[in-house]
C-alpha cells in the first residue's frame, strides 16, 4: 500500500477516535444527552472505507459506523450538529447520534432497528443491476448481533441468489450490548455463515487497516465487475461500553477489556508507521494536534447553531402535507 | 376495456410497466407462474426477469429489498401473496418504508407500492382471509387504499404507482371475479383519500370499503322498495380518508351505519365514529351503528364458520331498516 493512504488510514483512524472522546466529554458535560462511541472499530472502518469508491459506491451503514461515515466524506460538523440534534442536522435533529443521512455522498439513511438496513443495501445493489451500473456496488454494514436477526438470513440468501452487488461487512467486536458472541451463536467465525448463502466469506483481523482494506477492496472489486455479494468479518473489540447509557462493568470483566486494550490499533497502526518510516513521531504529534483544532472549532461552531423549530416535527411526513383526514 | 379487478389490476400494471422503466415487480411466484391469481401472467416473457422477480420465499426481505430498490430511484411494485403473509415484513413496513422521509428529513423516499390481496368469503380459513388494514392505518407516513371496483382499482393504482410515499394497495379476493364493467383505457388516477357515493339515499348514511360496499349496494336496492332510502359511500381510501363526502351526506341523512369486515375493535369504523362524534354529534337522529367483523382471532374454513363471520346484504338490510326506524 502507498505511503500516502497509510497515512490517510492513521488520519481517519485517529480522527474517528478524537471525536468519540470528545462526544463522551461532551455528555459528561451534560451538553448532549447521548454518546456511541466505536473505539476499537477505527481500523475496520478508515480500511472500509478507504475501499469505498466516492461518487460511486453506497453505503448502507448501521449505528456505530461513524468512521466509515467520516472516511467517505461526511463532514466533521454533521457529526456535532448530529450530537448536539440541531435543525442543519442530516435528519434535521430527528435521528439519534450517529444516524447520518447524505444522498449526495452514497451514505443511506438508516434506522436502528438491528439488521433491517441489510435488506435495503441488497435494493440499492438489485437497482445498480437493473441499471446495468457496473463498476459500482453498495458496502452494508453491522455488528455480530445483526447476523442472528432473520432479516439479516433473508437478505443475505437474497442477495446471493439474485447475485447482488453488494459486500456485507461484519464489525464483530465480540459484544452485542451485553450478549458475549458464545451466546449469540456457536461458531466462532461469523463468515463461516457465508458458505450457507453460497457466497464467498473470509475473517480478517479487524485491528489491521491495510488487512481490512485489502479484504473489501478485493470483494468491492468483484461485486463491481459483476461477481456478486460476498461477507466479510473483521474481527475487533468494544473497547467501550455500548452507549454512553450502558454501565459494561455488570456484564465483563474490566480485565477482559484492559487485556484487548492492549493491542488497541492506533498505537499498534503509529508504531508501524513510524517502523516503516512513513511518519515520525513529531509529524504524528503534529497530526493529532491538527485533528484536534479542526474538532474543536467544528463542535463550538454546531453548539452555536439553531435548534430545529417545533413546527418542523410534522414536516416530511408525506410529500405533499395530506392529514390522516382530508 | 370490460374487466374485472383481476383483469383492471393486470392492465393497469402492464400499462405502467409499458411506461415507466423504472418500474419493477417483485415477489413469489409473479414469475413463470404469473402470480397465483394470474394478476402478472405473461409478464416475465415481455419484460424480463430484471423487471418481474421472482423472489425468494422471504416476504421480510421482498419489501425490505423494495424500499432500498425505491430509495436508490426505481419504482417498486412488492407483491404480497396474501395479506395474511405480511407480518413478517411490518418492521419493513412500518418500522422502516413509512419513516424513510421523516428520518432523513426528505433526503431519502421511499415511492413503494404494496400490492396484497386480502378478505374472506373464499374458504381461505385462518390464514388466507384475513382484513389487515386496522393493523396498518395508526401508521402516519403510510397510504391506505382498498378499492373494490374495477374503475376504483385502475384509478387508484395508477395514482399509488405515482405516489412519492409508501401505499398499501389492498385488493379484496371476493371482488377479483366479482363483476365486469366497461372502464377507461387510458390511464387515468382517481386522487388517493377521495371518497366515492356508490348510491345516492337521503334516509341513512352507510359507510365500507372493500367487498362489503357490493353487499350494502343489494341491500340498499332492496330497501327502496320499502321507500327507504339508503347512501352507500365506498371510501376507497382508508389513510388519509374523506370526511368531507361522510360529514356532507350525514348532514342529509342524519343517520351512520359503518360495514367493514374486520374486527370491530380499534377498526376503521371506531375512527369514523369518533370523528363524527366530534364534528357532528348533533347532526345525528340515531347513535352511530357499527356492522363488523366478530371478535375473534381468525375466520373459520368450514362453510358454517366462514358464514358466521362474514355479514350478509340481508343482515345489513335488517340493521339498514332499524336505523331508519330509530
Amino acid at each position: 500500500m502507498k505511503a500516502s493512504e497509510q497515512r490517510e488510514l492513521l488520519r481517519r483512524m485517529l480522527l474517528h477516535r478524537q471525536i468519540d472522546t470528545r462526544a463522551f466529554q461532551l455528555n459528561r458535560q451534560g451538553r448532549i444527552p447521548f454518546a456511541l462511541g466505536g473505539e476499537g472499530h477505527e481500523a475496520a472502518q478508515a480500511g472500509a472505507s478507504l475501499a469505498f469508491m466516492r461518487g460511486q459506491d453506497v453505503l448502507v451503514p448501521y449505528y456505530r459506523d461513524l468512521g466509515l461515515a467520516l472516511g467517505i466524506g461526511l463532514p466533521v460538523i454533521d457529526v456535532f450538529t448530529s450530537l448536539f440534534a440541531k435543525k442543519a442536522d442530516t435528519s434535521g435533529g430527528r435521528q439519534f447520534p450517529s444516524h447520518f443521512s447524505n444522498k449526495a455522498l452514497g451514505l443511506v439513511s438508516i434506522s436502528s432497528i438491528i439488521a433491517a438496513h441489510v435488506a435495503h443495501a441488497v435494493g440499492f445493489g438489485l437497482a445498480m443491476q437493473y441499471r446495468k451500473e457496473r463498476g459500482r456496488a453498495v458496502l452494508c454494514s453491522f455488528g455480530d448481533g445483526a447476523t442472528s436477526q432473520g432479516e439479516w438470513h433473508e437478505a443475505l440468501n437474497f442477495a446471493a441468489v439474485m447475485q447482488a452487488p453488494v459486500v456485507f461487512f461484519c464489525q464483530n467486536n465480540g459484544w452485542a450490548i451485553s450478549v458475549p458472541q458464545s451466546k449469540q451463536m456457536r461458531i466462532n467465525d461469523i463468515a463461516d455463515r457465508a458458505i450457507g448463502y453460497g457466497m464467498p466469506g473470509s475473517t480478517v483481523d479487524g485491528f489491521d487497516p491495510i488487512a481490512v482494506y485489502d479484504a473489501v477492496h478485493a470483494a468491492l472489486e468483484r461485486a463491481r465487475n459483476g461477481g456478486g455479494p460476498s461477507l466479510i468479518e473483521a474481527k475487533c473489540y468494544r473497547f467501550l461500553p455500548h452507549t454512553s447509557d450502558d454501565d459494561d462493568r455488570t456484564y465483563r470483566q474490566p480485565e477482559e477489556v484492559e487485556t484487548q486494550r492492549t493491542r488497541d490499533p492506533l498505537p499498534t497502526f503509529e508504531r508501524q508507521l513510524i517502523e516503516k518510516q512513513i511518519y515520525s513521531t513529531d509529524e504524528i504529534a503534529l497530526l493529532k494536534a491538527e485533528l484536534y483544532e479542526h474538532i474543536d472549532q467544528a463542535l463550538e461552531e454546531a453548539a452555536a447553531l439553531e435548534n430545529p423549530s417545533a413546527d418542523s416535527l410534522t414536516t416530511n411526513v408525506y410529500a405533499g402535507t395530506e392529514k390522516a383526514w382530508l | 376495456m370490460n374487466v374485472n379487478n383481476v383483469e383492471a389490476v393486470r392492465a393497469t400494471l402492464h400499462d405502467a410497466l409499458t411506461r415507466d422503466e423504472r418500474i419493477v415487480i417483485l415477489g413469489e411466484d409473479v414469475g413463470a407462474r404469473g402470480n397465483v391469481f394470474l394478476i402478472t401472467k405473461d409478464f416475465l416473457q415481455e419484460f424480463g426477469p430484471q423487471r418481474i422477480v421472482d423472489t425468494p420465499l422471504s416476504e421480510s426481505a421482498i419489501i425490505g429489498v423494495a424500499v432500498g430498490m425505491a430509495m436508490d430511484g426505481l419504482r417498486p411494485i412488492a407483491e404480497i401473496q396474501f395479506a395474511d403473509f405480511i407480518f413478517p415484513a411490518f418492521n419493513q413496513i412500518v418500522g422502516e418504508a413509512a419513516k424513510t422521509r421523516y428520518r432523513s428529513n426528505g433526503d431519502y423516499t421511499c415511492p413503494l407500492v404494496i400490492r396484497t390481496p386480502y378478505g374472506g368469503g373464499v374458504r381461505g380459513a385462518l390464514s388466507h382471509s384475513i382484513s389487515i388494514e386496522a393493523l396498518f392505518y395508526h401508521v402516519p407516513g403510510l397510504k391506505i387504499v382498498a378499492p373494490a371496483f374495477p374503475a376504483d382499482v385502475r384509478g387508484l393504482l395508477n395514482a399509488a404507482i405515482a405516489d412519492p410515499d409508501p401505499i398499501l394497495f389492498l385488493e379484496h379476493k371476493k371482488t377479483y371475479r366479482l363483476a365486469r364493467t366497461d372502464i377507461a383505457d387510458e390511464a387515468y388516477t382517481i386522487p388517493i383519500g377521495q371518497a366515492d357515493i356508490k348510491r345516492s339515499g337521503t334516509d341513512l348514511t352507510v359507510v365500507s370499503y372493500g367487498y362489503f360496499v357490493h353487499l350494502a349496494l343489494e341491500a340498499a336496492a332492496k330497501l327502496s322498495s320499502e321507500d327507504i332510502s339508503v347512501e352507500v359511500i365506498d371510501l376507497r381510501s382508508i389513510r388519509p380518508m374523506d370526511k368531507t363526502t361522510i360529514l356532507q351526506s350525514l348532514s342529509k341523512t342524519h343517520r351512520l351505519l359503518i360495514i367493514h369486515e374486520d374486527h370491530a375493535f380499534g377498526g376503521i369504523g371506531a375512527e369514523i365514529a369518533a370523528m363524527v362524534a366530534s364534528e357532528a354529534l348533533f347532526e345525528l337522529d340515531a347513535p352511530i351503528r357499527r356492522l363488523c367483523g366478530p371478535d375473534v382471532p381468525a375466520m373459520g374454513y368450514a362453510h358454517a364458520l366462514e358464514d358466521a363471520y362474514m355479514i350478509s346484504s340481508e343482515q345489513m338490510a335488517t340493521a339498514m331498516r332499524e336505523m331508519v326506524q330509530f
